[in-house]
């Protein structure tokens, strides 16, 4: 059995997504912080915000969707910002391989229809919930969301204002108001700190994004959502109240609007590295044969929209972290086809509790111990994929860029393992490594965008092996020093010829 | 080098960690009086 790899489960589909919504540009953590401290900057960050079709044409969220390869992308000529582009273009590619960019009227379709409370925390009225639903009527996959969406409350009857209420967030598209999303008023939600309007915009973002997601999984796999066994939610927001704040219950969230009538869930928590646990729990729960068919989801994080935005305003330049990531994998028993996650014992990367936090050790731990159990060195490996966040979001903000600065470290490791020439370094980080693409979402940059491209060219045998390492940054609960690394290894599938 | 100097370090997770830059100074005789890691990502 030792060699036995038709054993093990597989990434049978991906889809990814990203929501343009520039609007909600200013409920992200740090802009909201800052314009409570100095309103003036709202304007600001408003006179830099980008189009739909700039969004759309702009090259790494090409990649993201998968219709540029991270190939493509590295032999683009940076800045990649700034292009001219035009709008016929911009329909033609909005649609990707692995998802879409959706506009943020569709957004805000989704958004409304995620809202199950009563009364509603997205207000609106007749006019424009009319609007909302032509925009789900007109999206061939979220069209049979049209009908539900037309059941719901408006929640208003008179006219449309963003002064209902003072601790309402206005929800707009440019200058047009779509209406106010509210913190829970109803007696059980009051003096909660955990219920207020943006917190609950946050974990409804996350649950339409997510839903994208989902919907766009199903489509590209061909089944019905109730053939889904089990999700596993793998965001960054905090769920519940007073008693149970970060509760979860996110997976069965998005499970439910999207029809997964048959299946369960649960939402795992590890911080940028939630993606890659919440893959190795499901592929165990698949080998095990608890679950036969079980989506792993994560949907984007409002609280890190504009988190460079200060950046951006300093450089005069358009503030390119305004989107909403989301993104859903499949993961099942071997289809003979797709790539398989090795499940040995040792085979998925761990930094134990006792290890130093220190780059060496935490790379030593999963990186070179995954590879050694199984018997391979650091160049057995083809395409390493690491943090994945846009080096042109974060080099603005001076973070440098994270992807190019990990594969020096695992470059430098397999030197240090005596498995490359220090001569080789830049080559093989060049012929192993691929720029960053994914937008500062978290969870959703840390190695797993690189999935489907992962699905696509092992597929064709243009790969054989990848290697995906998350971090998780668990310092920031404030209850430890430590850091997480959780690191698997995908093949492609050993019955194709 | 660094014997009787008073340090704060700052680390970056995806660059340099503080436990990581701490050691290093605390060999060359620093006394870390502050250390963090901070995460931009």
């Amino acid at each position: 059995m030792k060699n036995d790899l038709t054993r093990f489960p597989v990434i049978k589909n991906c889809a990814y997504c990203l929501s343009h919504v520039p609007d909600l540009v200013p409920y992200g953590s740090k802009p909201y912080r800052e314009i409570a401290h100095n309103a003036a900057i709202e304007a600001e960050i408003n006179a830099y915000l980008r189009s739909f079709e700039e969004a759309v044409c702009y090259p790494p969220n090409q990649t993201f969707i998968g219709n540029y390869s991270p190939d493509d992308l590295a032999a683009m000529p940076r800045p990649w910002f700034g292009k001219s582009i035009n709008s016929d273009q911009a329909s033609a590619i909005k649609k990707g391989k692995f998802g879409e960019i959706l506009d943020q009227e569709t957004f805000l379709a989704i958004l409304k229809l995620a809202d199950v409370l009563s009364p509603p925390l997205f207000l609106t009225d007749k006019a424009t919930l009319q609007k909302l639903h032509k925009c789900l009527v007109d999206h061939p996959l979220l069209n049979d969301l049209a009908r539900k969406l037309s059941e719901l409350p408006a929640g208003l009857e008179g006219q449309l204002t963003e002064k209902i209420s003072p601790l309402a967030l206005p929800l707009r598209v440019g200058k047009d108001i779509y209406g106010t999303f509210s913190g829970d008023l109803r007696s059980e939600g009051r003096d909660d700190e955990n219920l207020v309007a943006r917190y609950l915009l946050e974990n409804l973002c996350v649950k339409a994004s997510g839903s994208l997601a989902v919907k766009w999984l199903l489509h590209r796999e061909g089944i019905g959502p109730e053939q889904i066994d089990f999700l596993i939610s793998c965001g960054e927001e905090a769920c519940g109240d007073r008693y149970q704040r970060g509760g979860g219950g996110m997976a069965k969230s998005i499970g439910e609007m999207c029809g997964c009538i048959n299946a369960s869930g649960m939402d795992i928590k590890n911080f940028c590295a939630a993606p890659a646990s919440a893959l190795v729990t499901a592929s165990a729960l698949v080998q095990a044969g608890v679950f036969k068919q079980i989506v792993v989801v994560g949907g984007g994080s409002l609280a890190k929209l504009g988190m460079k935005f200060q950046a951006f305003l300093d450089h005069k330049m358009q503030i390119l972290d305004d989107s909403l990531a989301s993104m859903a994998f499949l993961v099942t028993q071997d289809d003979g086809v797709s790539p398989i996650i090795r499940l040995e014992d040792g085979a998925i990367g761990k930094v134990p509790i006792g290890a130093s936090t220190s780059d060496e050790s935490v790379f030593r731990h999963y990186l070179l111990k995954p590879l050694e159990t199984l018997g391979l060195q650091c160049t057995d490996v083809d395409k390493y994929a690491l943090e994945l966040q846009n080096p042109e979001i974060m080099e603005f903000a001076g973070s440098g860029d994270v992807a190019k600065k990990n594969y020096r470290k695992i470059a430098a490791m397999a030197v240090m393992a005596k498995q490359l020439d220090k001569k080789d370094m830049n080559s093989w980080i060049d012929q192993v490594g691929m720029p960053g693409f994914a937008p500062t979402q978290g969870h959703i940059p840390s190695a797993v965008p690189y999935i489907g491209h992962a699905m696509e060219d092992m597929r064709r045998g243009k790969i054989h092996r990848a290697m995906f390492l998350s971090r998780a940054s668990l310092f920031l609960n404030r209850c430890t020093n430590l850091l997480d690394g959780v690191s698997f290894i995908l093949e492609r599938n050993p019955n194709l010829k | 080098m660094l014997k009787g100097k008073k340090v704060i370090v700052f680390g970056e997770r995806d660059d340099i960690s503080g436990e990581t830059a701490g050691r290093c100074l605390q060999a060359a005789g620093a006394e870390i009086i502050y250390e963090s890691t901070a995460c931009f990502v």
